[in-house]
């Protein structure tokens, strides 16, 4: 008997979405929007992968996820200062390797700061969802302050690599290469998670533990390690996100964490709580239908999230991909 | 009666404030099938959680093959070698049927004659071999949870309730899997109210009340004996076979 097949329904509704802003603009202005939203999705999917899969893993609500982003881009600014003769090279190799070298500085950084935040902040309070949004929002608030005792509270500059700026033209459409590294950044994350949690022994362990914990336990796997791996490869990722998003907008702040928390937990509550897939579903339409709207109805942009979040709802109130949960 | 596989001595559990086993004596004797009765609300359900360390024992002993193990992690008394299939079957729902019993299975690939037996006792495994187990019946899910907890071979089987809400024609093929999970020599506890199932199946009763086990023996002499029935449940076995 074959089994029944995949729900594509969410995945269809972006590219309807997309397709149905194509009679109200030109092409070259929605290609240039549709890249943008792209690469938006892209960067809140890397913030908010992780995010998602420690409230499945471990029912935590990490209030202080933002941190881990501003990390990530402050620690990445430390590694690309040094490089700017690399940064600042015609070739894209040398840029290539110093976002690299950032790249992997912001993953290690926010995974021990992850670790040290889930030992100390979150353990304490596993089970108890009041206390994990207070405890954790006030980690954050830490983790801020720390940041701006050492950088200062004003906003800081972040070279973007020359190879990485300006656009790629096609007769009259034009597209930046940051966006189009973003995109190809995004989906090279979403397939790698992808492929650790379909294909590997790990993954298996880590979509059943999202489900039912306890169970997985009463199997014999011991899934207080699995939860600290996750947070750390979670908080990792939202470093990551926090190098993407500082270079993006080439300046940092203390605050940019928690400005993007927001956009975040409507993107994983909309993609359904514990699912990756949801998420990365959930990323690209909210960011998406917030650049459509903020070029056709720029009033709309600023509830525009909000919006597609309460329809979402409406349609699957568990999200896109509801986790079945016990 | 042989040395007990399992022995709970004076085993206390709270959940939350709630004081729900108050000092339960059991003995469960290796090989055969030890079926535990009573009331609903009279502790069995909690009986089972807390021999697997779910719900942690407040005080009392619990032994495992003469090995302590109620402070142990729920994962190492699994890997003691007990299996438990909950009331709710838990089955992962957004895994495939084959996926749920690689968990079970621990270590990859599973056993291909181990394998060949499960399908033997559970033919409807191999039918639905790639479906999300969310998507099968009552029945089914029932048969992948009982699959998954015995794919590797295990000491004592903890099962909870497996008949309730099962058709007929199901529970006759969970009877001749429990059949054939005895004679491979696997020791069975099994939590049922349906006593019609459990009377040619089990070789030893327990019957507990308000958290406590208030008779033990064999399933025979409780069987025949309608006044005991009466007396410890409020019914008699023919009545419900």
């Amino acid at each position: 008997m074959r089994a029944p097949a995949a729900d594509i329904a969410p995945a269809l509704l972006v590219l309807g979405v997309a397709l149905a802003v194509l009679p109200f603009v030109s092409f070259s202005a929605w290609v240039t929007l549709t890249v943008a939203g792209l690469a938006m999705g892209m960067m809140v999917f890397i913030m908010a992968s992780g995010l998602t899969l420690v409230f499945g893993l471990m029912d935590v609500l990490n209030f202080g996820h933002g941190a881990f982003v501003t990390v990530g881009a402050y620690v990445a600014m430390l590694v690309l200062g040094p490089l700017a003769a690399w940064t600042g090279a015609d070739s894209l190799v040398p840029n290539l390797s110093a976002v690299a070298l950032a790249a992997l500085a912001a993953m290690l950084a926010t995974g021990v700061v992850g670790l040290a935040f889930e030992r100390a902040i979150v353990r304490p309070v596993y089970g108890q969802h009041l206390r994990q949004i207070l405890v954790t929002l006030g980690g954050a608030i830490v983790v801020e302050q720390l940041l701006a005792v050492a950088f200062g509270p004003d906003p800081m500059a972040v070279p973007m690599p020359e190879a990485l700026r300006g656009s790629v033209v096609a007769g009259d459409i034009a597209v930046e290469k940051y966006r189009l590294f973003a995109v190809v950044l995004g989906l090279s994350v979403f397939a790698a998670m992808f492929l650790v949690l379909d294909r590997t022994r790990v993954g298996l362990l880590i979509r059943a533990g999202v489900e039912n914990g306890p169970m997985v336990e009463a199997l014999g796997y011991r899934i207080r390690r699995l939860f600290v791996a996750v947070f750390m490869a979670g908080s990792a990722l939202a470093g990551l996100g926090g190098l993407l998003w500082g270079m993006y907008r080439e300046m940092l702040t203390i605050s940019m964490g928690a400005d993007v928390l927001v956009t975040v937990f409507i993107v994983i509550i909309i993609g359904g709580m514990g699912s990756v897939g949801g998420c990365f579903i959930g990323a690209l339409l909210t960011a998406l239908v917030a650049n459509y709207a903020g070029f056709l109805a720029p009033k709309l942009a600023l509830a525009s999230n909000i919006l597609v979040m309460v329809l979402v709802l409406l349609w699957r109130p568990a999200g896109l991909y509801a986790v079945a949960k016990r | 009666m042989p040395e007990a596989l399992l022995e709970l001595s004076g085993v206390h559990t709270h959940i939350g404030k709630y004081h729900i086993l108050h000092g339960v004596d059991l003995a469960v004797p290796p090989g055969g099938m030890t079926v535990l009765l009573g009331r609903n609300g009279a502790g069995k359900t909690t009986t089972l959680r807390t021999i697997m360390g779910l719900w942690k024992a407040s005080a009392g002993r619990i032994a495992f093959g003469g090995r302590e193990i109620a402070s142990l992690a729920t994962a190492d008394i699994a890997r003691a070698g007990i299996a438990y299939v909950p009331e709710t079957m838990d089955v992962f729902a957004g895994l495939t049927v084959r996926e749920n019993l690689l968990l079970g299975a621990r270590e990859s690939p599973m056993d291909p004659a181990r394998l060949e037996w499960l399908v033997g006792l559970f033919p409807a495994l191999e039918k639905f071999w790639s479906f999300p187990a969310g998507k099968l019946s009552g029945g089914q899910k029932q048969m992948v949870a009982i699959a998954r907890a015995i794919v590797l071979p295990r000491r004592l089987l903890l099962v909870d309730e497996p008949t309730k809400g099962l058709a007929p024609a199901i529970v006759q093929n969970l009877l001749a899997a429990f059949r054939e999970l005895k004679s491979a020599g696997t020791t069975i506890l099994l939590v049922e109210q349906n006593l019609g199932f459990v009377r040619t199946l089990a070789d030893h009763v327990a019957v507990m009340d308000d958290g406590r086990v208030v008779h033990q023996g064999s399933m025979r002499d409780f069987a025949a004996d309608p006044a005991l029935q009466s007396r410890l449940l409020g019914l008699e076995l023919e009545a419900h076979a």
